[in-house]
């Protein structure tokens, strides 16, 4: 199954806004992807709760994980975002 | 036509605006027995959707960002698929819909708080989440302060210092409670606010949300259902009262001159008005809040120049440290009195820790060497003229030369005269002083009557420490909520009252009544108000 690993970039960690703009983009991929950090066990990523409940901080490693044609794509997609500094991030599509 | 309803008004103004209400927290899901288990899981998932809108709606309307990214992630959370997944399944194994949202939101509770931190803090939003969805599943109105995304006037039971934090006032219009009394906090904040206020206005908790009403802070009336003129007019009329207020200035007096300084009642410099005469309670309790050790020295000695600097030349009076009763403090109020408001408050609290008062003693004369301003001090809570003289003491060996005593207590009243045998000065705390001389609790709203600030034996207490100022040729002030009451202003200068210390934006409401009147005048309402059979209506030209 692919698997991408990635450092979690937003200086607040996997948290608040970084966690609710990674799991928005999850939401809207057309595979499921899961998430997991090396202690905890793979959760949906398009949980918020779930995501938050993982507490990743800046600069843990997670792996992201997705089955199907598409899984290649979604989880580049993700995975970029997730290196991301979101927190300093201001072209969300929600802000201006 | 407009139905009236009549309360006590506590914060004068008007205003006029939609109806409100602000809900309570549902009860706690009870088990209940599933008859259409189909039903009960669509009962649940529209509960819901309903949330996760209503939260993204809001998110929309609010212009910060970061309170707008908290909605947001509120609304993702009341959609998470996991969180339906778990309250589906909860409802096929027989859980009622309340009982399957409580439940399915307890597993995440559970998480934030074993990975503390910001996890841990963020219980509260989850807690929100649940009050909200299991009142949409009981089709209640969610629960806390209402928010239609436009200016409103707040209808509530009563509100307490937790939910008045969460208050935007530029989103409120005016408060009206069903419960609460004078010296509630309602009225409290809602004077430091500005805001117009009526408490104890039974049925209001009846107007339906979105009905047109008009608030008057004087008189205590609610016209419910006012056509569109009538909200117009209020809405100029409060407008053009603003801007008289704005234009009035100066130190407080008489129509005919007579001297009555009006100072503000302050908890940090972040309340110190440029405009203010002066200050007659300086409470000092904010720097001792959520904290296991007393403050250093030296952060009080900052903390207290900051207001002197903010006031130089001007009366700074500081109250020392008064925790005990609704303030308890960890490292003071040890173990649990069973009343406390008749316990160890106040200045009892140095027969415990005597060091704790000479610690702010000391700071307080620090920074008035360090700064410009004239700083009294006074003890809250003084019962007896031996402690009004142990203070006295206290205050002389650390450098304060003028030390007040408190009158909230009756015994001190009674014995105004020797106490400023002792002192140099009163300061009347009209809230307290009703309590103990009515045994009327502050927060029962059921005896709101006997807080009345015109009730005679209060007044008559209150003439009594006047009487023996004037004739030590010392001051005496009231710091109560009574002084922020334009009714009541005129009448306490009647009395002999030199000082009133109010929210500093009561100022010019009060100092417009006191214009309004000559000193015979004052006496006279005065006189009226000690001879009437009650809490008479008194009314300002």
């Amino acid at each position: 199954m692919p698997t991408r690993s990635v450092t979690v970039g937003a200086t607040s960690g996997l948290h608040a806004r970084p966690a609710a703009l990674f799991v928005a983009a999850a939401a809207a991929q057309s595979v499921p992807v899961t998430i997991r950090t090396s202690d905890k066990p793979p959760v949906p990523a398009r949980s918020l709760l779930s995501v938050l409940a993982l507490g990743a901080k800046h600069g843990a490693e997670v792996t992201l994980e997705a089955d199907g044609p598409t899984a290649d794509a979604a989880l580049d997609a993700l995975a970029t975002l997730l290196a991301r500094d979101l927190d300093s991030d201001d072209e969300s599509p929600d802000h201006g | 036509m407009a139905e009236l309803l009549r309360g006590i008004g506590v914060s004068p103004g008007s205003a006029a605006g939609p109806a409100y209400r602000m809900s309570p927290p549902p009860p706690p899901p009870e088990p209940a027995v599933v008859v259409d288990p189909d039903a009960e899981v669509e009962r649940a998932v529209a509960a819901l959707n309903t949330v996760a809108a209503d939260l993204t709606r809001r998110a929309e309307g609010v212009a910060a960002r970061a309170a707008a990214d908290v909605l947001r992630a509120q609304a993702m959370m009341a959609q998470d698929p996991e969180l339906s997944a778990a309250v589906v399944a909860e409802v096929r194994a027989g859980a009622s819909a309340p009982v399957a949202v409580d439940r399915a939101l307890a597993v995440h509770r559970e998480a934030f708080l074993a990975a503390g931190g910001y996890l841990a803090e963020r219980v509260t939003d989850l807690n929100d989440i649940r009050d909200r969805v299991v009142a949409a599943c009981l089709g209640l109105p969610p629960p806390g302060i209402p928010d239609p995304g436009h200016p409103f006037v707040l209808i509530a039971r009563d509100l307490a210092p937790a939910d008045t934090a969460g208050l935007d006032p530029e989103q409120v219009l005016a408060l009206v409670t069903e419960d609460g009394g004078p010296t509630s906090h309602t009225a409290i904040l809602a004077r430091a606010a500005g805001l117009p206020a009526v408490v104890r206005c039974p049925s209001a908790m009846a107007v339906a949300d979105g009905v047109e009403v008009t608030v008057d802070g004087s008189t205590g009336q609610v016209a419910v259902g006012v056509n569109h003129d009538t909200v117009i007019a209020t809405r100029v009329s409060e407008q053009r009262r603003r801007r008289r207020l704005a234009t009035t200035r100066g130190p407080g007096q008489t129509a005919d001159g007579h001297p009555v300084a009006l100072y503000g009642n302050i908890g940090s410099a972040e309340d110190v008005d440029g405009e203010l005469e002066g200050v007659g309670l300086f409470r000092t309790e904010l720097l001792y809040l959520h904290r296991t050790d007393p403050p250093g020295r030296d952060e009080q000695v900052a903390a207290y120049a900051e207001v002197f600097t903010a006031l130089p030349g001007r009366r700074v009076i500081v109250r020392t440290l008064d925790a005990g009763a609704d303030k308890p403090l960890p490292f003071l109020t040890a173990g649990v009195e069973p009343n406390p408001a008749l316990g160890v408050r106040g200045l009892r609290l140095a027969r415990r820790r005597a060091d704790v008062l000479h610690l702010q003693l000391g700071a307080i004369a620090q920074a008035a060497r360090d700064t410009a301003a004239e700083v009294w001090v006074m003890a809250p809570m003084v019962a007896t003229v031996a402690e009004a003289a142990w203070f006295a003491a206290a205050c002389r060996d650390a450098g304060l030369p003028t030390a007040g005593a408190m009158v909230e207590v009756p015994a001190a009243a009674l014995r105004a005269r020797s106490l400023l045998s002792v002192v140099d000065f009163l300061s009347i705390g009209t809230n307290d002083l009703s309590q103990y001389t009515f045994a009327a609790d502050r927060q029962c709203g059921d005896l709101a009557d006997l807080l009345d600030p015109a009730q005679p034996a209060l007044l008559e207490l209150i003439s009594g420490c006047a009487a023996a100022g004037a004739a030590a040729g010392k001051p005496v002030g009231v710091c109560g909520e009574a002084a922020a009451d334009p009714r009541i202003a005129p009448v306490l200068v009647g009395l002999g009252v030199t000082s009133l210390s109010m929210a500093p934006r009561a100022v010019p409401e009060v100092r417009e009544a006191l214009a309004a009147h000559t000193l015979a005048d004052c006496r006279r309402l005065a006189a009226e108000a000690l001879w009437a059979a009650g809490a008479a209506p008194l009314t300002v030209p």
